[in-house]
């Protein structure tokens, strides 16, 4: 019978990669829980002490954390945005017929900003925007913008590069959905009505919905995630006013060395992506 | 059919889009050219004489050749693992039935979600204590975290594809399953083992957190090397735009190759 085979063969076939997988992605976490229950700083190594539920506490009421995780996301809520109608914008326009060539061109030059290195884009922003020799205050006729050394426009300049790097992907993906809309359907409905709003909305809409739901989680996902680039451009400042919920935690365990709190944040924020990935499966995997 | 002005508003709006996405190539390169009193010059200048200075110091002097080397070798190495684990693992997903599949689909998928600073505070403490900071099986093994859910997700899906006759065929002449999945499914499958490939090498060439706290000289990562450079008043400006472009090309490439799967991949598969 199909798919009926010995469990020792399975367990040959799957064994060394939930083994893999559970050393070096599950006994870190139980690692991580138990530092979280303890006193546990880098400088005062002698007395790493057990304090129970302390930490937790401490993170649960720190305004910081909130704040650090409201930051987060209000990014995702401006940049989000902005690459969806950014987004949607170039799909449609790579949608049309003709012109094949530079099309293609477009398409390829999309994938460069997704597949660059999150360091680079950070280390490229410090360049092209910086206040005296930068290239975007040139370019804006001369302007002296501070950009990375004041709070508003370091954030302004986070979305920048995050609808930079990220606009060209949801593009594609929309994109993907609109060739889905099969043709002679898309024809009849253009014979219908003029309104190009109207097929969107009625005719295209219903293909974009699975892209634009995997756009959703996925942005929500790696924003919560969000640390190379940041971290090159602006390590969370000025004071901290792009300093994201991955950025907070690795600055209180890293440079605050104090890997007890630190981690009950890790924890607290893994709760909050296991929530968002059950609900990522329950759209999406349900076939398996 | 397309009037003349709508079709060359759509080029004009192409041509927009092309030069946003390569604008900021084009300015690191140029800058990589720039000795460091032209890189500081208000306003900057678009043309002057380029030098290839940046480079030679960068790669020789400064050691970046070395730090991308620990990059490839920790990138090539984490993608072999990744596959020598994933594939096999992937077949079973695709082919075999189990209690609990569903359950492992769930926990290799939600890998990929997690944020890496979750990972790496317990990690570093366990390195430092089993004295394995610094070295580069360390970032092979942690890159697994993500490279190994990505090979099999693309994996499987692409055995999933492959006509289950034809294991059968194989099974009536006696074949393993081992065998079946190595001379049967395997060959027709590579597209698949190919991209994925391509994709873990992407995002771990890519990393910079975890460079940046497992690795001190030794085992060094070129992002982790290009953020050095980053210290100081007076910073390197070329130099850094030319380690960067050293980072970026090969990255930019394999985009390139894979980049009709790219999206199917970053999403996982949720667009087809």
């Amino acid at each position: 019978m199909r798919g009926q085979v010995s469990r020792k063969t399975i367990f040959a076939f799957i064994g060394p990669a939930v083994i893999g997988l559970a050393l070096v992605g599950i006994a870190p976490l139980l690692y991580a829980v138990w530092t979280s229950l303890h006193f546990y700083n880098l400088t005062k190594l002698k007395r790493v002490e057990f304090i129970g539920l302390e930490n937790y506490w401490t993170v649960l009421t720190d305004e910081v954390f909130w704040q650090a995780m409201g930051r987060t996301f209000f990014l995702l809520g401006t940049a989000l945005p902005l690459q969806l109608a950014l987004g949607l914008i170039i799909a449609l326009v790579l949608h049309q017929p003709g012109l094949t060539l530079i099309k293609t061109l477009c398409r390829l030059s999309l994938v460069l900003p997704m597949a660059t290195t999150y360091a680079v884009v950070g280390l490229l922003g410090q360049v092209m925007f910086n206040q005296k020799f930068g290239v975007v205050n040139q370019l804006l006729g001369g302007a002296d913008i501070n950009w990375i050394g004041d709070p508003e426009n370091a954030f302004a300049m986070i979305i920048f590069w995050d609808v930079w790097q990220w606009t060209p992907f949801v593009a594609l993906v929309l994109l993907a959905g609109l060739t889905m809309v099969p043709g002679e359907v898309e024809e009849a409905a253009r014979l219908e009505t003029k309104s190009k709003w109207t097929v969107l909305r009625y005719v295209q809409l219903p293909f974009l919905l699975p892209g634009l739901v995997a756009v959703l989680i996925l942005r929500t996902a790696d924003t919560l995630k969000l640390f190379d680039m940041v971290f090159t451009l602006t390590r969370g400042g000025p004071g901290s006013s792009t300093e994201f919920i991955s950025l907070m935690i690795q600055r209180v365990g890293f440079r605050g060395f104090d890997q007890g709190l630190a981690s009950a944040q890790a924890i607290i924020l893994l709760i909050i992506t296991i929530i968002l990935a059950q609900i990522y499966i329950r759209v999406f995997y349900k076939e398996v | 059919m397309t009037s003349t002005r709508s079709m060359w508003t759509q080029i004009a709006l192409l041509g927009v889009i092309i030069t946003v996405c390569v604008f900021p190539f084009y300015w690191m390169v140029t800058t990589s050219l720039k000795t460091q009193i032209v890189a500081l010059e208000a306003p900057p200048v678009w043309l002057f004489e380029p030098t290839l200075d940046n480079y030679r110091e960068a790669l020789f002097e400064d050691g970046v050749l070395r730090t991308l080397i620990n990059s490839l070798v920790v990138a090539v190495s984490t993608t072999l693992l990744a596959l020598i684990l994933g594939v096999p693992a992937a077949f079973a997903l695709a082919r075999f039935e189990f209690r609990g599949k569903k359950d492992l689909w769930f926990w290799f998928i939600t890998n990929r979600m997690v944020s890496p600073i979750v990972l790496a505070l317990p990690f570093f403490l366990i390195a430092r204590n089993l004295g394995m900071l610094d070295k580069h099986i360390t970032l092979i093994l942690i890159y697994l975290t993500f490279n190994l859910p990505i090979v099999i997700w693309i994996v499987t899906d692409q055995f999933r594809g492959i006509p289950y006759d034809l294991d059968e065929a194989a099974r009536l002449e006696g074949a393993s399953q081992f065998t079946i999945m190595r001379k049967i499914c395997l060959p027709l499958a590579m597209p698949g083992v190919a991209v994925s490939a391509i994709f873990s090498f992407i995002f771990s060439w890519n990393e910079l957190m975890f460079g940046l706290i497992l690795t001190r000289t030794e085992a060094k990562t070129a992002p982790a090397m290009a953020v050095s450079f980053m210290e100081g008043y007076n910073l390197p400006y070329g130099k850094i735009m030319a380690t960067s472009t050293l980072i970026v090309i090969p990255v930019l490439i394999f985009a390139l190759i894979a980049s009709k799967q790219l999206v199917r991949g970053l999403t996982m598969g949720a667009v087809k």
